[in-house]
């Protein structure tokens, strides 16, 4: 309890961390300008009949074509003599219920159908899918033009429409995420507190569709000004609604006359939808959080001073000495994760790290492999196979060591196969690489080998995918592939953790069988001290980055000398321990028996 | 088994459709039959793809059986409506294996444990008061209640499902491998404190999980799996200790002992059984 109560106090720093989705959109300077911008736009627009000093239609003979400047006419008039002005700003108020018409129908259609779809799957999901995909396929600005005797030429009606045919897209992106929500274990469990299905998505689906929905709701919202503009521009629709559309088709005819006619409502029509794209971009980075880099993998980083190797040093086939590791933590700054690790691994023999989750054991190892991840800085120490300095390698260099005289096997059998390739495939090119082998013999060792590691009917595995076998047979085609060339040292990294039982102790016993008949030495990063027990000849124990003892297996398991250790091995259930009940608490349900 | 049995599972079949065209049934159980007493802890032990979580499920309402029946109270709760399986919500709770996804990432503590409360009718006051109650029970600070799921570690996230699990004072909880994805350490603590409520509340318990140590430390009686079927069951003394099915005598002897000499001794056993079942034939392997 201790340990856990430690934790609680580490994690407290992270709260001040946290920060709530609008917090961050208000940092981002381009949210900022954006949001700014458009809510200038709109007030502007709002406060219209307060603001400009004509009506939106109201044509004065004095005005036609009247320069800028001309009293009562701010941007002057246009050929109709009516106020350029005035019209930007009643242009607003068209182009922002056309955003929210279209959007909004848009939303409320896709985010209905998107929740009952991807929530309930089957013959509901078939249909609504085969209407989506229909509405899909309507060309849509054809449609409206098409539909105008239907709607009147009335704009609102028009951006009715064209919501519903906007909707496909928000309805996939609802469908997603709601079938992937779906299929969460909180979500089960909520069903089993007894949570009614509209509870359900209300409080466990919504908050994740919400985000992206609101991100693809900015773009929209362009889409939709743009479109009913379009329209206007066109002449479709009602001459009597003031646009931008109308407005830059008006000026389109004095373009060569008066071409600023044209260029105000271009300019606010452009800088609206341009602010929504900008807008919808920082609500991304906002809501998702920013992408992360994609990072080349490369050999690792080594930073440290070159401790010359003294003769006498390496007395092992493996050295690790006072190996020190850092990641940078989310802030930027270096965490340590490795806090000087000596290891010695003697020729032949089993050694087994063992730790907890977070205790280094398998960055230990990654380490010796040199397949560290680019974000990783060694900063001391050294490692040495057979007296040679492996941090001093080159990618090159280290990659003839590995797979010769160092192999590797992962914990996850499946996910270290290549679904597209045979079995046989992935095997025979390592044992190319590694042998420099012609195919044909290449492919005879390793039909040997399969049989040697245990797989029934090699020459029939030899061409089946890897999702074809089970996780047991996936580990066995691994221990092949690693121990094809021989190899010298073994790093297994919790080989049996994601197997049954049964299976495990099979895969020990290959293991322990092809140990000896190879005489190479095997590294063993392992959680469960039985399997310590069952192969290793000594055992180190490592903590928060620390080896904090090693030793002889005997020695470790029945005279442990840390704390650590001994409050390890007290946490193992024994083996004749029996469920205890205290005499006055012995249920009746056991009496029954 | 007695006739007053909390829970009672009689020859209960899941079939799950296949893949490819020709879609074809996929019987995962095939007739397994059960009963846990009120106040009882069942251990159900089994290897991957053996059905054991299907079982749970099936209790819980989340798969749907295709034949046999399940009584809870004697009641028959096979195949209720949506409304009535939310009524048994307030008898019937569940502690997933994964405290990473078992737990809503956007919501605080407080409002994941008040979710089943306020189901159940308390007013927002009262569930607030429950659970301070409840954090305390699974030994977690009050303040927990304010804070996101990924500010825990994976032991503290299992404790606050387990808190979730006892809120409304279910007669029976469903234990899906509560254990198998935390540390030694953690195991052990957070082991020790289902035994500890178990036997405080007298909550009855389906315990599944795929390590016999761990189902011999909190379980009355053990409940063996293997293919969708049940091969053995019995006192869990005598079950995970000296078993009779060859499958349970296996599996027994393939869990490695936490000690050089005795694993030794225990992998020489299992050899010497597996070479003897080689001897007699395949027929009667297992």
């Amino acid at each position: 309890m201790s340990t856990e109560v430690a934790l609680l106090e580490t994690d407290k720093t992270e709260t001040a961390v946290r920060r709530s989705a609008l917090q961050r959109l208000l940092k981002d300077p381009q949210a900022v300008i954006t949001i700014a911008f458009l809510l200038l736009v709109l007030a502007v627009g709002l406060l219209a009949p307060l603001i400009a000093q004509h009506g939106p239609n109201e044509s004065s003979l004095n005005a036609v074509n009247a320069e800028m400047g001309t009293p009562g006419y701010l941007l002057g008039g246009d050929q109709s003599g009516r106020d350029i002005f005035a019209r930007l700003l009643y242009s607003i108020q068209t182009a922002a219920v056309s955003a929210a018409i279209g959007t909004g129908v848009a939303c409320a259609v896709g985010l209905t159908f998107g929740l009952v779809g991807g929530y309930f799957g089957g013959r509901v999901r078939t249909v609504i899918e085969w209407i989506f995909n229909l509405i899909m396929t309507f060309p849509g600005l054809l449609l409206l033009i098409v539909l105008m005797p239907l709607t009147k030429g009335d704009f609102r009606i028009t951006m009715l429409i064209f919501g519903v045919l906007l909707a496909p897209s928000i309805y996939r992106i609802v469908r997603n995420v709601t079938a992937g929500v779906r299929n969460e274990l909180y979500v089960d469990a909520a069903k089993v507190s007894g949570l009614s299905t509209l509870r359900i998505l209300g409080r466990h689906v919504m908050p994740v569709v919400r985000g992206p929905v609101i991100i693809s709701g900015a773009f929209l919202m362009g889409a939709a000004i743009n479109l009913q503009s379009g329209l206007a521009f066109l002449g479709v629709g009602s001459t009597e609604v003031p646009s931008f559309g109308a407005m830059i088709a008006t000026g389109f005819l004095n373009l060569y006359v008066h071409p600023l006619q044209f260029l105000w409502p271009a300019l606010l029509l452009g800088a609206s939808t341009a602010s929504l794209v900008l807008l919808g971009n920082a609500l991304r980075d906002a809501l998702e959080g920013a992408r992360p880099k994609p990072a080349k993998l490369g050999s690792t980083k080594v930073r440290r001073p070159k401790a010359p190797v003294k003769p006498g040093d390496a007395t092992s086939l493996l050295n690790v000495t006072d190996l020190t590791m850092e990641y940078p933590n989310p802030a930027g700054e270096p965490k340590q994760v490795l806090k000087g690790v000596s290891l010695e691994l003697r020729a032949g023999e089993t050694l087994g790290l063992v730790g907890e989750s977070g205790s280094g054991k398998t960055q230990t190892a990654f380490s010796v492999l040199g397949v560290l991840p680019p974000e990783a800085v060694i900063t001391s120490g050294s490692v040495l196979l057979d007296g040679r300095e492996l941090l001093d390698l080159r990618e090159k260099e280290l990659r003839q060591i590995r797979g010769k005289d160092i192999a590797y096997i992962p914990q996850e059998p499946m996910s270290n196969l290549d679904p597209s390739f045979t079995i046989g495939y992935q095997l025979v090119e390592g044992i190319r690489t590694s042998a420099g082998m012609s195919k044909a013999a290449a492919k005879e060792r390793a039909l040997e080998l399969m049989e040697r590691v245990g797989i029934p009917n090699t020459r029939r595995t030899f061409d089946l995918y890897p999702h074809q076998i089970s996780g047991g047979m996936a580990q066995r085609v691994l221990i092949a592939g690693a121990v094809a060339s021989r190899p010298r040292v073994l790093i297994a990294d919790e080989p049996t953790t994601a197997l049954d039982v049964t299976i495990q102790a099979e895969i020990l016993d290959l293991l322990r069988d092809l140990q000896q008949e190879m005489g190479m030495a095997i590294l063993l990063v392992t959680h469960n001290f039985g399997v310590v027990a069952d192969l290793c000849d000594r055992i180190a124990v490592m903590r928060h980055g620390v080896v904090v003892e090693e030793g002889d297996v005997m020695q470790v398991f029945h005279q442990p000398q840390h704390p650590y250790t001994q409050k390890l091995l007290n946490s193992i259930l024994d083996e004749t321990q029996l469920r205890e009940d205290p005499e006055t608490l012995v249920v009746t349900g056991k009496e029954q028996q | 088994m007695t006739t007053d049995a909390l829970l009672q599972i009689e020859d209960l079949r899941v079939a799950f459709p296949g893949h490819g065209l020709r879609r074809k049934m996929h019987e995962v159980l095939h007739g397994v039959s059960l009963s846990v007493a009120s106040g009882e802890v069942l251990g159900l032990v089994g290897e991957s793809g053996s059905g054991k979580t299907t079982i749970g499920r099936a209790v819980l309402g989340l798969v749907k059986p295709t034949g046999g029946t399940i009584k809870f109270c004697g009641e028959d709760i096979t195949h209720v409506t949506p409304g009535h399986r939310r009524k048994l919500a307030k008898d019937i709770q569940v502690v997933f294996q994964d405290p990473y996804s078992s737990l809503n990432p956007a919501l605080t503590i407080g409002d994941i444990l008040t979710e089943p409360l306020m189901v159940q009718g308390a007013t927002r006051t009262d569930a607030r008061q429950r659970v301070r109650g409840l954090l305390d029970q699974v030994e977690l600070p009050a303040d927990a209640s304010e804070r996101l799921p990924r500010e825990f570690s994976g032991g503290q996230r299992q404790r606050i499902a387990i808190a979730r699990a006892l809120a409304p004072e279910p007669k029976l909880i469903i234990c899906d491998e509560p254990v198998s994805a935390l540390d030694l350490s953690t195991q052990a603590t957070v082991l020790r404190l289902l035994l500890e409520i178990q036997q405080r509340t007298g909550v009855a318990s389906l315990f599944i999980s795929h390590d016999l140590a761990v189902v011999r430390y909190v379980s009355h009686r053990v409940a063996v799996i293997y293919k969708g079927d049940i091969v053995e069951t019995g006192p869990a003394g005598i079950v995970t200790s000296s078993p009779e099915h060859p499958y349970t005598q296996s599996l027994l002897l393939a869990a490695p002992v936490a000690d050089p000499v005795q694993q030794k001794t225990r992998r020489i056993e299992r050899l010497r059984l597996a070479a003897e079942r080689k001897a007699v034939g395949p027929a009667h392997a297992l």
